[in-house]
């Protein structure tokens, strides 16, 4: 497997994955706005995917396709960040998720603007300007449920001691992350922690909640070597209709 | 094809026939998603680039275009979707612009927000969701008139 299929497939799955959990809110979330505001942003996530695993599927040059790459892998071939697959348990813990994936997506597709390989440079171009949005409201909303009533600020707090050891994985350069930047493609994961930090900062004080001080950090999604429990309840749904009729279009 | 001499000025005006499936009253040459068209010979090449990455239209899109062109009797068409440059509000066309506010949709500001209520054009107003019926469109609401609209955001 080269290691830009390996990388590309990180970027789809990250955008699948979430893509997905957010679109579990369609039609159950706790306010028409902030429904059609979830399936929106999911619909920007999904679109990405296809970007994302549509060049993989050609630079693995297998004759698959990015429908085969989305709905006919199993949960060890998902390459997403942990971070991204954990269930959304309630509205403060999805968006705080969301959140903290977009603190760190926006500076790392304005960074991809540039990368040497034109097409991840492409996607990145197209995406940036979805995920700016996308981290406008993210942000926001902690903001509001933060700085909100007692009962909304101890969720967002619950929800940010629950996600914070999966952050770590994020900045955890390994051996694809090491070749994508001496090929000039990504930057290290690593170089835009600071900056991510500053977002956290930022966010976290307005919206009253603090920082948890663990550093420990689960890894094991971008590898694909050790994924929760709950990517594989989550592919069960997302991937029913390809494993029932394999090959069924439109 | 009857006439040997398709132009691509024809094409285009043929394409400004062609309805955003979303929002009807603008066509799809308004809305700047069609990037370029050049025929050759019989063959016409018509190249697209999506609003938003997920943009259920798109296909939509695709295949009104196809159907409208197959109609002017065009049998050798190509479709190309580019995503770069990205897509920008810069791009709707001035008569878009126009019909967006008559039809009741705010049109994009450079400021982010919209100008002024495209039912009673007072400017008081807010914001009630960053997004919309579609993925272009933010949802707001004018404190005079109290009507909800859809604003067109601006990327
Ligand atoms: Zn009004």
């Amino acid at each position: 497997m080269s290691q830009l299929f390996e990388f590309l497939l990180r970027q789809g799955d990250n955008a699948l994955v979430l893509g997905h959990r957010m679109s579990e809110w369609c039609g159950v979330a706790p306010a028409l706005e902030e429904d059609i505001a979830l399936a929106n942003t999911a619909l920007d996530l999904i679109g990405q995917t296809q970007l994302w695993l549509g060049y993989a599927a050609e630079v693995e040059a297998a004759g698959r396709t990015a429908n085969d790459l989305a709905f006919r892998r199993d949960a060890y071939d998902f390459r997403n960040m942990l971070m991204v697959e954990v269930p959304n348990e309630d509205f403060g813990r999805t968006l705080m998720q969301q959140f903290c994936f977009d603190a760190f997506q926006v500076p790392w597709l304005t960074a991809l603007t540039a990368s040497s390989d034109t097409r991840v440079a492409e996607i990145a171009t197209k995406s940036v300007k979805e995920a700016a949005y996308h981290l406008d409201r993210s942000a926001k909303t902690v903001i509001a449920l933060g700085d909100g009533t007692a009962e909304s600020n101890a969720r967002m707090q619950t929800a940010l001691d629950y996600l914070w050891p999966y952050t770590g994985e994020i900045f955890a350069d390994d051996a694809t992350d090491q070749a994508m930047a001496k090929a000039g493609v990504a930057p290290l994961p690593s170089s835009l922690k600071e900056t991510w930090q500053k977002t956290i900062v930022q966010t976290l004080s307005a919206a009253d909640l603090t920082q948890p001080d663990s550093t420990f950090a689960h890894s094991g999604g971008r590898s694909g070597m050790r994924h929760t429990e709950h990517l594989g309840h989550m592919l069960a749904t997302m991937q029913v209709l390809q494993r029932s009729y394999p090959s069924a279009v439109w | 094809m009857t006439s040997k001499t398709l132009s691509e000025a024809q094409v285009w005006q043929w394409l400004e026939d062609v309805p955003d499936p979303e929002i009807p009253v603008i066509s799809v040459v308004d809305l700047g998603v069609v990037r370029d068209v050049s025929v050759k010979d019989e063959a016409v090449r018509v190249t697209i680039t999506p609003t938003y990455s997920g943009c259920p239209a798109m296909s939509v899109i695709a295949m009104d275009i196809e159907t409208a062109l197959a109609k002017q009797g065009v049998t050798q068409l190509e479709l190309k979707t580019q995503i770069v440059p990205a897509w920008t509000t810069d791009w709707l066309s001035a008569k878009g612009i126009a019909k967006l506010e008559t039809y009741g949709i705010a049109p994009p500001q450079a400021a982010g927000v919209p100008k002024r209520c495209p039912h009673c054009k007072s400017q008081a107003l807010e914001k009630v969701s960053q997004f919309g019926s579609t993925p272009c469109k933010a949802q707001w609401r004018c404190t005079d008139c109290l009507e909800p609209f859809d604003y067109f955001k601006c990327i």
